[in-house]
């Protein structure tokens, strides 16, 4: 297990330059770098422009693009200080970045969470006794209530609990001009998003873990549990739970890895200021030296978490062998 | 017959399906005294393992049960959730089939062994688990303090076999009920796990109720057979006398349908067991059988003493036995 957590590990680096260089092709291809920069900068000289493409290293070409990504992650690895400057107003790119995450780890996390606890609870009910008038209203329910799209369910409940009811302010994480920390206002914003997300995770979990334990139950090592005379107590932790929670836990981790990149639609509806409305920002600017740090550490986080998922994987089930 | 440990009265099980209700069993009355092996022979679907799993509530929740099942006087059917937990693995224990799919594969060999001595024994861990390493000896696996730590999946099907049994006999209980435990293994293997089982009837005097449809298992192993066809018992004599003077069709088509020296080719009975979702009325095997008339149509036949046995035939004495039985000639 040691050997091939210190195999993957080392693998990193490497996985990781490739797919960065791929993702820079990706952003270099999208946009003329030139046309983007003007358009944001429309006063701009061509001196200035010329600045740009050389201090970002835009060079045209295949041969340029080598060159020019090696400087960025020459750059990139130097640390913050050393990240080219975003393509408006040359401002820093790591502190947005960086408020960006802690404001998109705050939503994900708060709502993963709840709902990875309430949906492996549901499901586990549910999955007691299939068919019981429980496991009736939590399928169905999890069915509809996952089959709504976020911004159906994040614009109704706008409407509804902040426009009509106004309990809830309608977006973003503080009132406009709010200045500092104030954890019950932060609070007051978060409810609608983290409802929005809670019941996406919740819908998809409930499902996944009822059909999990309903497979587990009818093995026979079950039936062998419950010959031993173990409490049904026993029986449905012991021998079901703990062998259905084996794939829900690699999905688990793999979904861990995905949200860091931000809950994109969630997170537009709220105009909530996490990686998801960082991004998009990133994007319609066509701002490469803001787009480029996101990417890296979105793809950072999905390479880590699908090892941690390979090994809780090995450590869960002992027949897994990784080496 | 010794007063009897375990004993079921008419009883009957089945199950709701979509297609309407299966009759599992039909009325099964089997008793178990101290000491014996009991064997329980039929062909699948013949209701041999259900009306077991049955008495013990293990069966899925589809399946209705009723009737009588009393072990030391004890009544099972209709039993709370917690008379039941006292009974499994305490005073019946079972040994299962897949002795792979039968084993948590998440769990040490030897955790699994002590869970059951757990179940109902007020022990401590370390306890429990040294008493594992001791079963484990006992049914013959080398090395049982290591084998203690490892998981299924790194036994022999021969092996995890060993480790079921050890666990069934981790509480003495009364009963064991053995269910079809050679048919996934080798047939040298399947030798070695009859005798850990004999050797366990002979040096712990249990009870056993051997399970099979095997028919070399029953004459190796059994003091007494129950011959079951479509959720009945149709014969029940000794082992010897089964053998040599089968009494009810049915017994006589398997004994004809079993390989001989000398045979040219196997007689295996023609047509297929009824369809229990409508059991025939009357006799269930007169579909295939060569001696049927028009009376097997009328009742179902009850067990009736004829010769050394059992036979639940009500043209017995009509049927030319001592032709029949040139079986074992």
């Amino acid at each position: 297990m040691l050997r091939f957590i210190v195999r993957r590990l080392l693998w990193l680096p490497l996985t990781i330059l490739l797919v960065t260089f791929i993702v820079y092709c990706a952003v270099r291809t999208g946009w003329h770098p030139e046309q983007t920069y003007k358009r944001a900068n429309p006063r701009a000289s061509q001196a200035k422009v010329a600045e740009y493409l050389k201090v970002n290293g835009l060079y045209k070409g295949f041969t340029g693009f080598v060159r020019g990504y090696f400087e960025w992650f020459w750059r990139f690895i130097q640390g913050p200080d050393h990240w080219p400057r975003s393509i408006k107003g040359r401002s820093l790119v790591y502190p947005p970045l960086r408020y960006a995450i802690f404001n998109t780890l705050r939503l994900a996390g708060i709502s993963s969470l709840l709902g990875w606890g309430l949906g492996l609870s549901i499901g586990t009910i549910a999955a007691r006794k299939p068919g019981s008038w429980f496991d009736s209203i939590a399928n169905t329910g999890a069915f509809f209530l996952g089959a709504i799209p976020p911004f159906v369910s994040g614009v109704a409940l706008q409407l509804i609990f902040a426009v009509e009811l106004g309990w809830f302010p309608v977006a973003g994480i503080y009132p406009p001009g709010h200045q500092g920390f104030d954890l019950g206002l932060m609070a007051k914003h978060l409810v609608l998003p983290v409802t929005v997300v809670t019941i996406q995770v919740v819908s998809a979990y409930s499902r996944y873990m009822r059909a999990s334990l309903l497979e587990v139950r009818s093995s026979d090592f079950v039936r062998t549990a419950r010959a031993k005379g173990l409490s049904e107590r026993a029986v449905l932790f012991r021998h079901g739970v703990r062998n259905a929670l084996i794939p829900i836990v690699t999905v688990l981790a793999i979904d861990i890895g995905g949200l860091l990149g931000g809950l994109i639609i969630t997170e537009a509806i709220f105009n909530y200021p996490g990686m998801g409305v960082y991004f998009i920002k990133a994007i319609t600017n066509g701002d490469i030296p803001q787009l480029m740090p996101y990417l890296v550490i979105t793809i950072i986080s999905v390479l880590i978490f699908n090892l941690i998922a390979d090994v809780s994987y090995a450590y869960l089930d002992p027949r897994i062998r990784l080496d | 017959m010794t007063a009897s440990l375990l004993s079921l009265r008419n009883l009957v099980v089945s199950f709701k399906t979509p297609n309407g209700t299966v009759q599992a069993v039909r009325g099964v009355d089997i008793d178990v005294a101290p000491g014996e092996m009991v064997g329980v022979v039929g062909e699948s679907g013949s209701g041999k393992s259900v009306t077991f799993l049955g008495i013990l509530g293990l069966l899925p929740h589809t399946a209705r049960i009723s009737g009588s099942a009393t072990v030391e006087g004890v009544e099972l059917v209709g039993a709370s959730n917690k008379v039941m937990r006292g009974v499994r693995g305490k005073k019946i224990a079972m040994i299962f089939q897949d002795p792979l799919s039968s084993l948590n594969p998440v769990y040490r060999v030897g955790d699994q062994v002590a869970e059951m001595i757990r179940a109902h024994q007020e022990v401590s861990r370390s306890e429990a688990s040294a008493r594992a390493v001791e079963l484990l000896d006992i049914v013959g696996i080398p090395q049982p303090k290591v084998r203690a730590r490892q998981y299924p999946h790194e036994f022999s099907g021969g092996m995890r076999q060993r480790v079921m049994i050890a666990m069934a006999i981790a509480n003495d209980p009364e009963v064991l009920i053995a269910d079809e435990p050679t048919t996934a293994l080798d047939v040298t293997v399947q030798a070695q796990i009859l005798e850990v089982i004999q050797r366990i009837q002979r040096d712990m005097k249990k009870a056993i109720v051997m399970i099979t449809h095997d028919l070399g298992v029953i004459a190796r192993v059994a003091d007494r057979v129950q011959v079951m066809y479509a959720g009945r018992v149709v014969e029940r004599a000794n082992v010897n006398d089964l053998f040599a003077t089968p009494t009810h069709p049915y017994t006589v088509g398997l004994l004809h349908s079993l390989p001989r020296a000398g045979q040219d080719r196997l007689e295996p009975i023609p047509g297929r067991p009824p369809n229990m979702l409508q059991p025939p009325a009357g006799c269930a095997f007169r579909a295939r059988c060569p001696h049927a008339a028009a009376v097997c149509a009328t009742s179902l036949p009850e067990l009736q003493p004829y010769a050394h046995s059992m036979t639940a035939c009500v043209r017995i004495k009509e049927i030319d036995v001592a032709a029949m039985s040139g079986v074992t000639a």
